[in-house]
């Protein structure tokens, strides 16, 4: 493994400019000449926009212009896309409402964009965006799924009667419904996934640069994927050529999703630079932050599960409910389709399986990927039925899931994926070990003893990540590829460049990735770079999320390392007058096996580039490139259990013990890979207990600071134990499975699962507050 | 418009702003200091915390004019030179951060938790004690381990002068 090679817990490179505050985070870059921007923005959830009379903000202070939604019209600028295309049961195409970056007739969601402000301060701009007035006629609101598709509700937009996105079905629906009519006993449940928003610490951000001499724009953008936001401001949305548009994501502080997407608010940016000729910065309130970024989850579901007199699963039928908002957001259609129904068949062998997603418009903000992107919620349907169905079976709800437990791999489910390799009772296992679940009983009686409500509650999730296996998913519908690239450069003194197109805001590529490079070569990570976040630099990328960054960005490096290497040894055996096959790569030196002949990569690497000893036909230099695209997805899995004390008389849940057995395939950096878990869990429990955006009958979001969308904070979330039981992923030469998303999938219904065993009671929503809980207790 | 007076990080500024202005943007706008954060708008997530006269305050909700004649200092201050503060180190050692964006903020109120406390922590006050600073990606749970770690060591070097 070596100190700083695979497998080792470095401390992590990127760190020292985090810890002494010079970090490099949108909103600190400063450019001469810079304007700021405010946007005046919908109060009304569903309102015409009549006028906007922006004469007395263009005359106040500091004021370069006020624009608005007609002017984007006239200057031809495109409207948001979806990237991804579901086709209904019925075969038509899914229903896509235009969603125009500042809306010039029609808003559909409170805070959408009308007009922006352009001023000198940010004071100024703000002051003045007061001063537009707009004239809205409101029309009726609808702030649910279950308002939306009443007959009769108001109707978002004309492409899509009544407010219906798609119908779309996968599964055998004859199969399921011959397993239910044989079945020993069924097991059904009502299940509401709450909406979430994913507030990642640092608000959204844009500075926008246009150079009037070289007709070039410059975007700095709070992105998870700055090239694939090139791409589309270029081609989608017609801001700038490709080659005439450079997009950098400098420091991002966190994304979760929520900054895949290529917003309203940097396609103004960037358009009112060239208007007034200056850079233009646009920094989001946290309030913003609520009312526009993505939202996340949002389904309503019914589930069923068919068991033989064996508790064997017979089959498996959901139909759900999935809340768009009130446009399609540019991934979002694929998240409670192909993230979701695809992953329904979970750790367990279910003959038959039947899904119907039902994808509705309603005048909140837009929905999309958020965390684990669909696999929560099939988790989340998964778990709390296998523990409705261990409590109405009388079984233990451990034994009961062992016992349909896939024990056989490949596994082709019935949803389309088809798991590579996993070990289920492994993890189940060393969880039930690492929180003593044998000893549960006593611990439960003898708390009850004292008047006290103990309960513990499994989740068994597997998940489907390193996103994704481009002609797979294009056959799926997606408008894009999944692949990832890696360029690796080598200078001539020896020190190394990686250029990846993933991007770390968070997940410390700086450092595993040059552990890579630091295990092939033996060399330190001190003697390796790793480039991210700027079109200028790096070859086209598709970004980090999707747990994809090891599976699929790593694996890109490896394959241009394997380049690196093949060219080096020949450089190097033609220097030691030895045979390509006999160099052998150790501590840094390229050796002639079994003799003490060697030299230097420094020394290989300034021969490839002095050209003075290269073998016939050989190009000078050494810097070769990658584009990996993977074979599957990948199929991270475990078990987490959780022991929780419920207080009778508040509601409120305390946590006794949280585990978490984790099979993530080889890990590169453990330390890194449990804070991933760590943050996931916390999101899993956030979710579970304290966290839930609401919308009021008008389309109003009453939770839009953290005065009322409760964050988890320190005193909310115990210390985990965790532990990996490991099987290596074989579709990629490392074996990585990937774990950034696992805790956000797994936690939530250990939770409840916990929460409802120790009341007794098995009906209750999340987020479990404390009123939640307290009148399920109480409940006759 | 008022000129406001203060000490940063040692050094004596003055500064002209808007009587609305608050010290978080004159630390990062007009002094260049961009390390302490702006994270919400409610004085809840804590990245904007720095220390005003010794004691941690929350920047986002001082005008100003508030901190004139004070002694303000930021994370960029806290190191000595290229000695890192043992906070600081901690955070690095024990992986406290991933994105780094409430970072400042929870060292800064760390370093003045350990300080009040007298360097005698245990997990559930660091947990409390961490109350007004929110973390979206580590899940607190190596943050309060930085923090342990980094009172042992403060402890230690405190006994050592």
């Amino acid at each position: 493994m070596g100190v700083e090679g695979i497998g080792a817990s470095v401390v992590r490179k990127e760190d020292k400019r985090f810890i002494t505050g010079k970090g490099r985070y949108v909103d600190d870059v400063k450019l001469v000449g810079m304007t700021h921007a405010h946007f005046v923005r919908s109060p009304h959830a569903h309102a015409k926009v009549k006028s906007i009379d922006t004469s007395a903000a263009a005359k106040m202070p500091g004021v370069l212009a006020v624009l608005n939604g007609k002017q984007l019209v006239d200057d031809k600028v495109g409207n948001l896309i979806c990237g991804w295309a579901i086709t209904s049961k019925d075969g038509s195409p899914m229903k896509m409402g235009a969603w125009p970056a500042m809306a010039p007739e029609t808003v559909r969601f409170v805070g959408q964009a009308v007009a922006v402000v352009i001023a000198e301060t940010k004071g100024q701009a703000r002051d003045a965006a007061e001063a537009v007035v707009v004239n809205y006629e409101e029309l009726p609101a609808v702030p649910d799924i279950r308002a939306a598709i009443k007959p009769g509700a108001a109707q978002l937009h004309p492409e899509a009667p009544g407010n219906i996105v798609y119908d779309w079905t996968l599964g055998d629906e004859a199969a399921v419904t011959s397993a239910f009519a044989k079945a020993a006993s069924v097991v059904s449940l009502d299940i509401t996934n709450n909406r979430l928003i994913p507030n990642a610490m640092e608000p959204r951000a844009a500075l926008a640069d246009y150079d009037t001499a070289e007709d070039h724009y410059t975007l700095y953008t709070t992105s998870q994927n700055p090239h694939v936001a090139r791409l589309v401001l270029s081609a989608f949305y017609n801001i700038a050529p490709e080659h005439k548009l450079r997009v950098i994501a400098p420091d991002v502080g966190g994304g979760f999703g929520s900054k895949i997407y290529i917003y309203p608010e940097e396609m103004v940016a960037l358009w009112a630079s060239k208007k007034v000729g200056r850079p233009v910065k646009w920094t989001g309130d946290r309030s913003e932050s609520f009312l526009t970024d993505a939202h996340g989850r949002d389904h309503v579901t019914k589930a069923e599960m068919a068991f033989d007199k064996d508790h064997k699963i017979l089959a498996l039928r959901v139909k759900t409910h999935a809340n768009f908002g009130a446009y399609m957001s540019l991934f979002s259609s694929a998240v409670p389709t192909y993230l979701y129904a695809t992953l329904l068949s979970g750790q367990y062998v279910i003959p038959a399986i039947h899904a119907e997603v039902i994808g509705v418009y309603t005048n909140t903000a837009p929905v999309d990927a958020y965390r684990g992107a669909g696999r929560p919620e099939a988790s989340y349907v998964l778990e709390r039925l296998m523990e409705t169905a261990a409590r109405q079976l009388k079984v233990d709800p451990a034994e009961l899931r062992s016992r349909n437990f896939i024990r056989q791999f490949p596994y082709q489910t019935p949803v389309i994926m088809a798991y590579d390799t996993g070990d289920f009772v492994a993890s189940l296992e060393a969880a039930k070990k690492s929180i003593d679940y044998a000893g549960f009983a006593a611990r439960k009686a003898k708390a009850k003893s004292e008047g006290k409500l103990r309960g513990i509650g499994v989740s068994c999730y597997i998940e489907a990540c390193g996103i994704a296996p481009s002609k797979a998913v294009g056959s799926l519908g997606a408008g894009v590829g999944l692949w990832e690239s890696a360029e690796v450069r080598v200078n001539p003194v020896g020190t190394i460049e990686v250029l990846t197109g993933s991007h770390s805001h968070g997940q410390g590529h700086e450092t595993t990735f040059a552990q890579l490079i630091a295990d092939r070569l033996g060399i330190s990570i001190d003697q390796v770079q790793i480039v991210h976040g700027d079109t200028d630099k790096v070859q086209f990328g598709m970004g980090t999320y999707g747990s994809r960054s090891a599976a699929v960005g790593l694996t890109a490096i490896l394959k241009a390392m394997e380049k690196v290497e093949a060219k080096a040894k020949k450089i190097a055996a033609h220097a030691l007058e030895a045979s390509e096959g006999d160099i052998v790569i150790e501590n840094g030196e390229f050796k002639v096996a079994g003799t003490d002949k060697k030299i230097a990569f420094p020394m290989v690497a300034l021969g490839a580039y002095t050209a003075h000893n290269l073998p016939d036909g050989m190009e000078p230099g050494l810097k070769e490139s990658a584009f990996y695209d993977p074979t599957n997805f990948t199929f991270p899995a475990g078990a987490y259990i959780c022991e929780v004390e419920v207080d009778q008389n508040t509601g409120k849940t305390s946590f006794v013990n949280f585990v978490a057995a984790d099979d993530f395939g080889r890990m590169i950096n453990p330390m890194i890979v449990e804070g991933q878990v760590h943050g996931g869990l916390a999101q899993g429990i956030g979710q579970a207990l304290l966290e839930g955006a609401v919308y009021d009958g008008n389309g109003q979001l009453v939770t839009a600071s953290y005065m009322d969308y409760t964050m988890p904070r320190a005193d909310d979330l115990p210390s985990f134990k965790l532990s990996h039981t490991v099987t290596l992923c074989p579709g990629n030469p490392l074996g990585i499975k990937g774990c950034g998303e696992a805790g956000a999938i797994g936690a939530s219904a250990a939770v409840i699962n916990a929460i409802t065993d120790a009341i007794g009671h098995n009906k209750l929503e999340m987020p479990a507050t404390p009123d939640r809980v307290w009148h399920a207790i109480h409940a006759a | 418009m008022s000129t406001v007076k203060l000490t940063v990080n040692g050094k004596a500024v003055s500064v002209d702003v808007e009587d609305r202005t608050l010290l978080v943007h004159v630390l990062r706008d007009q002094l260049d200091l961009t390390g302490t954060h702006v994270g919400c708008d409610t004085s809840q997530c804590g990245a904007c915390v720095v220390h005003i006269d010794g004691r941690a305050v929350k920047s986002c909700t001082v005008l100003a004019g508030q901190a004139s004649g004070s002694s303000v200092t930021t994370i960029e201050g806290i190191a000595k030179g290229d000695e890192l503060h043992p906070m600081q180190a901690a955070f690095r050692d024990n992986h406290g951060l991933q994105c780094g964006f409430c970072t400042p903020g929870m060292i800064m109120t760390s370093i003045d938790m350990v300080h009040r406390h007298g360097g005698k922590l245990d997990e559930a006050t660091v947990r409390h004690e961490l109350e007004g600073n929110i973390c979206r990606c580590t899940g607190y749970h190596n943050i309060v381990k930085s923090v342990l770690d980094a009172a042992s060591r403060m402890k230690v070097a405190q006994a050592a002068e």
